[in-house]
């Protein structure tokens, strides 16, 4: 890891002065991806500005009807939040299903958002779930927000704040992890609210989190698992690699809508 | 340089450190805590796990000058040679080790499972929840075993 300065604001509004103060500068969150990062050396931001003393960007709230998330917020925090458990389920699943027991003790929902990992779960939920990501400067849609994997509509020094999640009337997420990294080789996230449905995936697209037109066109008419049968997805633009082919990627993703409507649709 | 102050085990300690130190390494070379090891450095395989204000975390994964301000406890300050902490004695009891390099981490993962699921721990909940402690030796078999009497015992 290369050398940097450090500085542990106590506000947001110190934090968006350092970075602003500090170009080359990055804010760390749980750290668990961007430390590892910094480690090989494919990173080496000249400051890092922790947000983990920063006050009041962390914790669970249900305003309204939405379930309001602060960036700071570890995975275990929502994994166990009874707000989440109550309002969104497949959420709280989500955020269960993330590496492991240690990950998930310190990663944060606003830096998995941030980084946009092509194969990292919480993307999928924002997209699915129609959630409006908060900044230090505005509010931005989660369609507008991811732009490409590892890339966001965050501009320089944007710091997330928070991430405003509408509760929906069925949910769920269901993820075929990859077998050795536990991120998602393809994992797909549904969401109906009202007459709108949206479905989400991650892991498959090589341009990162995309929602399935074909998998959102058929469960429109019919919310219930049939629905999904015989639809096919495009295998174009999907990933392919040691891992699994675009093909079987494309085949993957009517598999796993279908598994989530089952859970969604459930009891 | 950054200062830091931790209490590790129970003692506060305070020190100036360049800010890339790991916790991992803070513990280990400014402490000569080794009982915590580094066995991938790449946040794999759990070997470097310790307690940071109760929860489990890699600590080759943190920095030490994040956990400024926090309660660290490590293999060191679970137990003693002559009274074990329960889950410790329970990996002795079921040979839960071989080489013994993955140990630590079990050990302090597994504490953290049954502070958060509690004593009573099935199989396959011990399985998934040792998701991020690799084991090169034993085949995790006697880990399982371990684990379960460990959280029985520290009713
Ligand atoms: C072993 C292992 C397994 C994992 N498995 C999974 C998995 O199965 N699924 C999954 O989704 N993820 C997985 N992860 C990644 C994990 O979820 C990370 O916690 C997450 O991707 C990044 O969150 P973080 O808080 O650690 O962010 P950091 O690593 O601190 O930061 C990541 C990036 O986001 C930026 N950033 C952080 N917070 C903000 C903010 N508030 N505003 C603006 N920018 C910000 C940082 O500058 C940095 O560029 C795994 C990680 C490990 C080490
Ligand atoms: S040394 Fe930290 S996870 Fe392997
Ligand atoms: S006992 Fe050798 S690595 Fe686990």
């Amino acid at each position: 890891m290369y050398a940097f300065n450090y500085h542990a604001p106590k506000t947001v509004r110190q934090a968006a002065s350092l970075l602003a103060k500090n170009t080359d500068g990055k804010v760390l969150a749980g750290g668990q991806t961007l430390l590892p990062t910094m480690k090989q050396r494919l990173a080496s931001p000249s400051a890092l500005i922790d947000l983990g003393h920063a006050e009041g960007m962390s914790g669970i709230e249900q305003k309204g009807r939405n379930i309001v998330i602060g960036a700071m917020t570890r995975h275990v925090e929502v994994s166990t939040s009874a707000i989440v458990k109550n309002a969104i389920p497949g959420l709280a699943a989500l955020a269960e299903g993330i590496g492991d027991g240690a990950v998930r003790n310190r990663g944060t929902i606003g830096g998995s958002l941030a980084n946009n990992d092509p194969a990292a779960d919480y993307p999928s939920a924002a997209l699915a779930l129609n959630a409006t990501i908060i900044t230090n400067k505005r509010k931005i849609s989660a369609d507008e927000f991811f732009q490409g994997m590892f890339s966001t509509a965050l501009e320089e020094g944007e710091i997330i704040v928070k991430v405003s999640f509408p509760i929906p009337s069925k949910a769920a997420y269901e993820k075929f992890p990859n077998p050795a990294s536990r991120y998602a080789l393809v994992g797909v996230f549904v969401a109906k609210k009202g007459s709108d449905v949206r479905v989400a995936v991650t892991g498959a697209g090589s341009n990162g989190v995309f929602r399935s037109k074909e998998c959102e066109a058929a469960l429109s008419s019919r919310f219930n698992a049939r629905a999904l049968d015989g639809v096919k997805v495009s295998a174009s633009g999907l990933n392919a690699d040691m891992h699994a082919s675009a093909d079987y990627r494309a085949h993957l993703i009517p598999v796993m809508a279908k598994r989530a409507v089952e859970k969604a649709t459930a009891k | 340089m950054a200062s830091v102050t931790l209490t590790v085990n129970g003692k506060q300690v305070t020190a100036t450190v360049d800010p890339r130190t790991l916790l991992a390494q803070f513990l280990r070379e400014h402490l000569h805590l080794t009982g915590t090891h580094v066995g991938c450095d790449t946040s794999q395989c759990g070997a470097c796990v310790v307690h940071v204000n109760g929860r489990a975390i890699k600590s080759c994964t943190t920095l030490a000058v994040s956990c400024d301000g926090a309660l660290v406890t490590t293999i060191e300050g679970i137990g003693t040679p002559d009274n074990l902490h329960p889950m410790q004695a329970a990996f002795r009891e079921n040979h839960g080790l071989q080489c013994g390099f993955c140990t630590p981490g079990m050990i302090m993962s597994a504490i953290d499972i049954v502070n958060r699921r509690g004593n009573k721990l099935d199989e396959h909940t011990i399985r998934e929840e040792l998701e991020g402690n690799i084991c090169r030796c034993t085949g995790y078999h006697n880990i399982v075993k371990a684990v379960a009497q460990g959280a029985a015992a520290m009713n």
